[in-house]
């Protein structure tokens, strides 16, 4: 790559500054809030948007570089897959262990352990 | 313009990375530690990848895709290790 | 290559997973020559095959215009939500009311529960934290909700019905 239309350098920055500023908001919300549940919902905001900025500015520079791009294509698909499930995964596991929660705890679950086993 | 982005973003990633380090060490729950974790390593995938696109190869973004399996993989398994005290039956 | 049509594990039962598996082989080693080629034919044959216990059975999308609406809604949201969310983490004077919010459904089938389960996580704000198969209901915690009730009608309305077009 020598040189980048300027537009599309524009628009690399452009989402790699969005990119690493979601990170940075989602890293915050994992130190300000109070207790785990609100915690949980900062590495999704990461994931989201954060990664994705970042992984389409990646996939734009490969594309201007003649690539094609395809593992950033594949880690941006395996991180929306993935990051959900294992959000799921720690919650039931902070129900298991009865983790403090600020919004009291919710009605109908006696033992985490029981709904996991279902499925495992 | 672009490498005073990647140099902005590098630094923005790295100081979520110390934010996450905070939540690991201070707890106070397991759990929040575990998340630390997850954070943190979905963290390492992005500044893999801002490196990569800072040295021009390729080879980073392979590096950065097992870095991603390899951390999804060491969740599921300590979620589940907290949940049922065991990984593997 | 199929032996017989009583067979309860069937070579090629999943022919759109076997073409993911497929391409996504090949653009990994960005190549089309004849070994990668081979490679990708035997892990799309097996792969499907070795998997079929977890997979269930196959979906049949009813209608691709709504996979298509959907899909732009879920990206839409993503974005929304997650500026109210950054607005909500940036402002320091202001205490996000956390609530859990039970959503009953009326989607029966596995596969879109778990679907609709994803989404709800990876729109921020809220986090499907127990999906109960017996009672129908996906217990959800939201970060800053007023009203359950009124989110769970939300819920419904623009995930679950899209959701219930396509699969059933």
């Amino acid at each position: 790559m020598d040189t980048l239309h300027p537009l599309v350098e524009a628009l690399i920055s452009l989402m790699l500054l969005i990119g690493a500023l979601f990170m940075l908001v989602g890293a915050i919300g994992l130190v300000r809030f109070g207790d785990f549940f609100m915690r949980l919902h900062a590495p999704t905001k990461a994931t989201t948007l954060g990664v994705g900025g970042v992984l389409i500015a990646a996939m734009v520079h490969s594309w201007a570089g003649g690539r094609f791009g395809v593992p950033e294509l594949l880690i941006t698909l395996f991180l929306f897959i993935t990051a959900p499930v294992s959000a799921n995964l720690m919650a039931k596991a902070a129900l298991h262990l009865k983790v403090p929660s600020k919004a009291g705890r919710p009605a109908g679950i006696d033992d985490g352990a029981q709904t996991q086993d279902k499925q495992g | 313009m672009m490498p005073l982005a990647l140099d902005i973003a590098i630094a923005a990633v790295a100081l979520a990375m110390l934010l996450c380090a905070f939540r690991l060490f201070r707890g106070p729950e397991v759990t929040d530690r575990l998340l630390a974790l997850d954070t943190l390593y979905i963290n390492v995938v992005a500044l893999v990848v801002l490196l990569g696109i800072r040295q021009q190869t390729e080879l980073l973004f392979e590096a950065a895709l097992i870095v991603a399996m390899l951390g999804f993989v060491s969740t599921v398994a300590l979620a589940r290790y907290l949940t049922r005290g065991d990984v593997i039956e | 290559m199929a032996t017989g049509t009583i067979q309860p594990k069937r070579w090629l039962a999943h022919p759109f997973m076997s073409a993911i598996i497929a391409a996504s082989w090949l653009l990994l080693q960005q190549s089309l020559a004849v070994p990668q080629l081979i490679t990708a034919t035997v892990l799309a044959l097996v792969l499907p095959r070795v998997l079929a216990g977890f997979l269930g059975p196959q979906v049949k999308v009813s209608s691709w215009a709504t996979v298509v609406r959907f899909a732009g809604i879920v990206l839409w949201d993503i974005v929304v939500s997650n500026i109210t969310v950054a607005k909500i983490v940036l402002n320091p004077a202001r205490e996000p009311q956390p609530a859990w919010v039970p959503v009953p459904l009326d989607l029966r089938h596995p596969n879109g529960i778990a679907l609709l389960a994803t989404v709800i996580t990876t729109t921020p704000g809220t986090v499907s934290c127990v999906i109960d198969e017996d009672r129908h209901e996906i217990l959800v915690h939201a970060l800053d909700c007023s009203d359950p009730a009124a989110m769970a009608q939300d819920i419904k309305n623009r995930y679950e019905r899209p959701l219930r077009e396509i699969f059933e």
